[in-house]
């Protein structure tokens, strides 16, 4: 497929409770495929995604958390956090998985996928996309 | 302009396929093109036949059916989505050793790609949730 678009999948609810976060992140996985220009948002109750060491045993649903580490293979190397949203929930960045990918372009050095972005400058990323899914 | 549609939510509970219903009726009567319905999430229980609303209720599932009979549109269930939840056609039965299929008519089973060829081949992609 020749045309490139921008994909951002915006992630807006907690990883267990419902199974938007498993699903939607089964999209991701399937859309790196297809050598789009994609990126992740993760706000509201979706930042909850990305807390380590989460511990789901008691509940009986399956801890995804770990293929999160795998996005940076798949080349999905943005993850917009929202700053607000971590701050309502009590939240800083070092309460989050250290997530990263190896630059290409730079010699393959590990860099940081997580961004911390303020809600404005998350609402003109947004804008920038072709396609936006929610989950 | 080629619009697609996501349908995230399950019938009834939410308006999501509701609105998914009007939006897509209302862009086919103003000339303009449908290239996919994908159905996600709950969103997949729109594709059972089994549904039986009350009589003097809409039928969410037949009017899906009847849409894309009059209008050749490509409604596509996610497969991943449709095994968690016991949507199943002929093929998706006999594979799981199932007693039975209930996809509605004009629905098919395929992949997420299908979503992602949505998003890159139409104009617009619009997604109905909740």
């Amino acid at each position: 497929m020749s045309t490139v678009k921008k994909f951002m999948y915006v992630n807006r609810h907690a990883p267990y409770g419902s199974i938007y976060a498993l699903e939607g992140l089964e999209v991701v996985l399937i859309g790196a495929a297809f050598d789009q220009d994609c990126c992740m948002a993760f706000i509201d109750d979706g930042v909850f995604q990305l807390v380590k060491g989460q511990d789901s045993s008691a509940s009986g649903m399956k801890n995804f958390s770990p293929t999160y580490r795998a996005l940076g293979d798949y080349e999905v190397t943005r993850l917009y956090v929202e700053k607000e949203s971590l701050m309502e929930r009590g939240l800083t960045k070092s309460d989050l998985m250290e997530l990263t990918y190896e630059d290409e372009d730079d010699d393959w050095a590990e860099k940081p996928s997580i961004q911390i972005v303020e809600r404005s400058e998350l609402g003109r990323l947004m804008e920038e996309q072709d396609v936006l899914l929610n989950f | 302009m080629i619009f697609s549609i996501m349908v995230s939510e399950g019938p009834y509970t939410h308006q999501a396929s509701d609105s998914a219903y009007q939006f897509t009726k209302a862009a086919l009567d103003a000339g303009h093109e449908i290239f996919r319905i994908f159905f996600y999430h709950d969103g997949v229980n729109n594709g059972t036949r089994m549904t039986t609303p009350p009589q003097d209720d809409r039928n969410i599932v037949d009017r899906w059916s009847e849409l894309a009979k009059a209008h050749d549109l490509d409604m596509v269930v996610c497969v991943a989505a449709a095994q968690r939840r016991g949507i199943v056609d002929v093929d998706e039965a006999k594979r799981h050793g199932k007693d039975g299929d209930n996809i509605a008519e004009g629905f098919r089973i395929s992949g997420l790609g299908q979503l992602i060829e949505a998003g890159v081949k139409s104009d617009r992609l619009m997604q109905f949730g909740d």
